[in-house]
């Protein structure tokens, strides 16, 4: 089969609808489904999967690839369900006994999940000398007394994204002394930060085997369907990782919906550069799109009470939606913050309701055409008038996001994207894709690999140009082990930061790299 | 109004850390570490006493004390604990009396909540005031050197519990030593400096600063709508303009990081532009090359949706703040103060103009 043969399917597990999407190697969009969502794994992606192939009338060995972007590790977390017994060992004595591992967890989440926690000496400085020899000794004696059933392990060393080998050797002995435990290592998920990143390995070892789930659930129906596609899943960055990395870091999926929602509007658009507007019913969220990829938030992450140091999308959210309630009151329109919701069609005005919508607004003023417009016949007030506020909401909040002066395109998506007006301040033009409604389950059909370090490099002994060079061919290694295409990886965010109060120039650096997968000919 | 508090538990250590943000500058690094130190702490202990000068034994030590270093480093490698006990003996046997209370070296960012752990720790009350009023980031930029006390005898300890006791010519030689100390035990240490007793504390000690920390964070935690609306009826604040960070842009310059951030107008600032010059703190903000607020006033980028303030490693392209100016801390705004901590000394050509601040 040749590569314009090939036919890539994108899933989105979401709160509420599972999305469906099949596009091919002309990333054209040719079958898409929406399907409620299911508690069980592998039944609502064989749904949807069973769904979207029904419309496509060319043959299934045509498909390749499968990309699937889930809620269910941050579920499980939200719900405290399904989670692994973990033991934590931090790698760090003889610093850090300060604050104990998991400290600011909530007891019950700690409760549910924690058998032990314990800290070790060992560890590296930042310089990448010792910090003090691995006790291990001391890990072996913790391990012996373990008398609690323990389903996996995660360990965390003082600096070891710069120095790893104190958490494999942590690792050596836990296979030692528990056996052929899964086991976490914190070097391969968090960044700089020792507590946020052990935090982040432990909810990692915690989730094990939902991640485990996840996999066998797509493997298995993907089998069901007859296709032998490779399998992805899709991470908070917006890229996708293998199955067998999914398998190993489950906590990364945690937050792929809003980057790839937005992935998904900015491609179905065109344009890489570009403020994303998504309209629900309730509230909008807009976010900025700078080179093909979302901007990620500066504040720290907090997961079901746990503090990590992901980024995530940066988003700004209004209380501006097709189902909010729309007033008049003292000479002035009041919008929102209440929402009818998924009862807009019993309640709006344009439905036969009684409550005034801005759904009913946008119909009056021409900007949708929804329900019966007669029915706004009798309301006392001018409702198109209550437009001009709802822009100018839209158009404060769109400033605040905004980063550049100059003007840039608008991709509006969502179901009530049409309250979105053809102009609007800062902005170049406003788009509206086709396929709005899918946009997540397209992002992630569309998804690039990647691979991201953050490290600290003294520059005494090497410019800065070096440094960064260097942490960039890091993140280039790290985007090939997850599946990248060595000749399409790009540098996609380079970001220094000299480190303060030091009588030495050390800075610390974080590089991401992202291409495209690799073998996208047929297998 | 309110009694301020008289002991320091986890409520008041969370409104203490959201305070320090605040009244940072923008330097000081992160208050997390320091805050989670705290209230592991007083888990243990319960909570410290929080006390006036007047309060405690005239002849005994105060222990002003903090970290020292990269706080970067110290969100990684975090402190033992015991570094407290260990530079509070070396002290306490050099000088031959009994610490009997602890201080905060400075009231901005992780100093201004850690040395609460060592006093939970050590079963001592916490001093309300501080030798700074905000962060800075030297040794001699604390008001007993405006006095001429001594910072020495100064005792570093590390996360091994190595303990170096220096005896210095004069503050800022004491400066120069212990950063290079600090750079060989790996980028952070821990420190008791400017042991003075009760009665010299008195003269120096910038009163009342804890309590103030508090009230800004608890004005802003509770604050019914908008959090600068709280936060300017605790404390006299002038906002310079709100805004997103366009731009920023950092060097690293004999052992500190210089840089800048330009913040553009949004809303009713629209179309105005700021730069804001920092060096682990931010020292001038600048509006078409002139200057609207200069160092020792507190210059702080605030989250303009939760009022928090931002250290200058966190000031990243388009955030959404609001730059917030605090008068500085009466001791620093005098010739002799301005001489050690004014804008010339961090060598911008510009002389100090106290900001306008309504309360």
């Amino acid at each position: 089969m040749k590569i314009e043969d090939t036919l890539r399917i994108g899933i989105d597990v979401g709160g509420t609808n599972t999305d469906a999407v099949v596009i091919d190697s002309n990333d054209n969009i040719i079958a898409k489904t929406k399907t409620p969502t299911t508690s069980d794994i592998q039944s609502g992606i064989s749904t949807a999967l069973g769904s979207v192939l029904s419309g496509l009338t060319e043959s299934v060995d045509r498909i390749t690839h499968v990309m699937l972007g889930t809620t269910h590790a941050t579920n499980a977390i939200l719900e405290r369900r399904d989670l692994n017994k973990i033991i934590s060992i931090r790698v760090a004595g003889p610093a850090s006994h300060a604050i104990p591992p998991l400290f600011d967890w909530p007891d019950e989440l700690r409760h549910e999940v924690l058998v032990g926690e314990v800290i070790v000496d060992g560890g590296s400085e930042l310089n990448g000398q010792e910090l003090a020899e691995f006790d291990r000794e001391h890990l072996s004696r913790f391990l012996a007394q373990i008398d609690e059933e323990v389903d996996a392990v995660a360990i965390t060393g003082v600096f070891s994204p710069v120095v790893p080998d104190h958490e494999l050797a942590a690792k050596d002995v836990v296979n030692e002394v528990l056996g052929d435990l899964p086991v976490s290592l914190s070097h391969g998920i968090g960044a700089l930060g020792l507590l946020e990143r052990e935090n982040a390995c432990a909810l990692n070892a915690a989730l094990l085997s939902v991640a485990k789930r996840i996999v066998d659930g797509l493997t298995e129906a993907l089998k069901s369907k007859g296709l032998s596609a490779q399998a992805y899943i899709a991470q908070n960055d917006g890229t996708l990782m293998g199955l067998d990395y999914a398998l190993k870091y489950p906590v990364l999926t945690i937050g792929s919906g809003p980057s790839n929602s937005m992935r998904g509007a900015a491609f179905l658009t065109g344009v890489s550069d570009a403020l994303v507007v998504d309209v629900g019913g309730t509230s909008t969220d807009i976010g900025v799109m700078h080179r093909g990829y979302p901007r990620e938030s500066s504040s720290p992450v907090d997961i079901g009470g746990v503090r990590t140091n992901f980024r995530m999308p940066d988003l700004v959210s209004i209380a501006l939606g097709g189902g909010s309630v729309v007033r008049y009151c003292g000479q002035e329109f009041q919008i929102g913050p209440e929402s009818v919701g998924f009862r807009l069609t019993d309640e709006a005005l344009v439905f036969g309701g009684s409550t005034s919508t801005l759904t009913d607004c946008a119909v009056a003023g021409g900007r949708a055409d929804i329900g019966d417009p007669s029915h706004l016949e009798k309301t006392p007030q001018n409702l198109e008038d209550a437009l001009v506020k709802s822009d100018r909401l839209l158009a404060d909040a769109i400033d605040t996001v905004k980063v550049s002066r100059s003007e840039v395109p608008l991709v509006a998506v969502g179901g009530g994207s049409f309250l979105v007006p053809d102009r609007l301040p800062g902005v170049s033009s406003v788009l509206r894709p086709e396929h709005y409604e899918v946009a997540n389950a397209i992002g992630a059909a569309i998804a690039s690999v990647s691979g991201q370090v953050d490290r600290v490099y003294k520059l005494s002994d090497r410019s800065r140009e070096e440094a960064l060079q260097e942490a960039s061919m890091a993140a280039r290694g790290e985007a090939i082990a997850a599946g990248a295409d060595p000749d399409s990886i790009e540098v996609v965010e380079l970001e220094e930061v000299p480190m303060a109060y030091l009588t030495e120039p050390v800075v610390r650096v974080r590089a991401k790299c992202a291409g495209s997968l690799v073998a996208r000919e047929a297998l | 109004m309110k009694a301020p508090p008289t002991e320091l538990g986890p409520l008041e250590l969370g409104d203490l850390s959201v305070g320090c943000t605040v009244l940072a500058g923008g330097g000081g690094g992160d208050p997390r570490v320091g805050l989670l130190m705290a209230l592991h702490a007083v888990s243990k202990t319960g909570p410290v006493p929080l006390v006036q000068l007047e309060d405690i034994d005239p002849d005994g030590l105060v222990l002003p004390s903090g970290m020292i270093g990269a706080p970067t480093v110290m969100v990684e490698k975090i402190p033992n604990g015991a570094e407290g006990r260990v530079i509070r003996s070396a002290l306490e046997a050099r000088l031959g009396k009994p610490v009997v209370a602890m201080m905060c070296l400075e009231m901005g960012g992780i100093n201004g909540v850690l040395p609460v752990a060592w006093a939970a720790n050590a079963g001592l009350p916490i001093v309300d005031g501080d030798l700074m009023g905000r962060a800075f980031p030297e040794v001699q930029m604390c008001t007993p050197h405006l006095h001429g006390i001594s910072a020495w005898p100064c005792a570093i300890a590390d996360e091994r519990l190595q303990v170096i006791t220096y005896e210095t010519r004069d503050n800022v030689w004491l400066e120069r030593l212990v950063r290079n100390t600090v750079s060989t035990l790996g980028g952070c240490a821990c420190a008791g400096l400017y042991p003075m007793t009760a009665i010299e504390a008195a003269g120096p000690t910038i009163r009342g600063t804890l309590t103030t920390a508090i009230s800004v964070g608890e004005a802003i935690r509770t604050a019914p709508e908008d959090p600068f609306d709280s936060l300017g009826s605790v404390v006299p604040l002038a906002c310079l303009l709100t805004g997103k960070v366009t731009a920023v842009e950092r060097r690293t310059e004999g052992g500190f990081v210089r840089g800048s951030a330009t913040i553009e107008g949004t809303g009713v600032d629209g179309g105005r532009s700021l730069t804001i010059e920092f060096q682990n703190e931010n020292l001038v903000a600048l509006e078409d090359g002139e200057a609207l607020a200069t160092v020792p006033d507190i210059i702080t980028l605030l989250d303009s949706h939760t009022a928090h303030g931002i250290v200058t490693e966190h000031i990243r392209y388009g955030q959404r703040v609001v730059v917030g100016v605090f008068p500085a801390p009466e001791p620093w705004t005098s010739e002799r103060g301005l001489a050690v901590v004014g804008p010339r000394v961090f060598g911008y050509e510009v002389d100090y103009q106290p900001v306008h601040a309504s309360s």
